[in-house]
């Protein structure tokens, strides 16, 4: 039963991050790429917990680690960017 | 015991997978860029938290070795999701959003965005430094009123016999 849960979550993932991608490419307004590229390194979390699952190794989870903060430092810093025209005054 | 703990485990992978695909659906399908701001920043985040704390059941579980990593990744995604939404809020509004369609804010504040002295585009520098200035000497004048409203008032007391 786990086997086809993580198979329905896996492909779900992989969905949502093709839709993510439709949305950096073609977009209206440079925030939305940012807001969509920001949905991509939460997704990718998921995908390498599941992937971390399915082989049975606590190792992803360092990377799901370094993803979650390198994501969020990179979004907080574009977004200050774009509010500010600098990041360090 | 064992079933229970396997229906734990891919009910919430479903969940997490579930609100995971919405979430980017939202992202796609919303009409404009503040409403689309929901669904990254409200079911995406859901949805991989339930995928973590699966993750986390499944070590303690089936490998017998718990690790309190994924709840730490789940409340730091949990502290961080809410706070790159108001960074991204604050973009938006700063760069496409008209600012004579918003409503006026209570009191004499101006919007966060737009307020020069709190966040504000590295072009209006100039303004902002112009506008401490003008705090500066405004504190200072009314500064000198009081003192000489003591001094009139040291003049008027009659002096004691």
């Amino acid at each position: 039963m786990i086997s086809y849960a993580l198979m329905f979550a896996t492909g779900c993932y992989a969905l949502a991050l093709l839709f993510n991608l439709y949305r950096v490419v073609k977009s209206p307004g440079v925030t939305d790429r940012l807001l969509a590229l920001d949905t991509m390194t939460i997704n990718a979390i998921a995908l390498i917990i599941c992937f971390g699952i399915i082989e049975g190794s606590m190792i992803f989870f360092e990377a799901s680690v370094l993803y979650a903060m390198v994501g969020f430092v990179s979004t907080v810093a574009y977004a200050k960017f774009l509010l500010r025209g600098d990041l360090i005054e | 015991m064992e079933m229970f703990w396997d229906i734990l485990i891919s009910g919430l992978l479903v969940i997490g997978g579930f609100f995971g695909l919405v979430g980017s659906y939202a992202l796609v399908k919303l009409p404009d860029q503040m409403t689309r701001l929901h669904g990254p920043t409200k079911a995406a985040t859901l949805g991989v938290g339930a995928c973590l704390i699966a993750s986390m059941i499944y070590f303690g579980v089936k490998e017998d070795e718990l690790s309190l990593h994924e709840l730490m990744i789940t409340l730091f995604l949990f502290l961080t999701a809410p706070i790159t939404a108001h960074f991204i809020a604050k973009a938006t509004m700063l760069r496409d959003v008209n600012r004579d369609d918003l409503p006026k804010p209570e009191g004499d504040v101006d919007w966060a965005v737009y307020a020069p002295l709190s966040d504000t585009a590295a072009s209006e520098l100039d303004e902002v430094v112009e506008i401490h200035e003008l705090r500066e000497e405004e504190a200072r004048q009314k500064k000198r009123v009081e003192d000489d409203y003591e001094g009139e008032v040291d003049d008027t007391v009659p002096p004691r016999p």
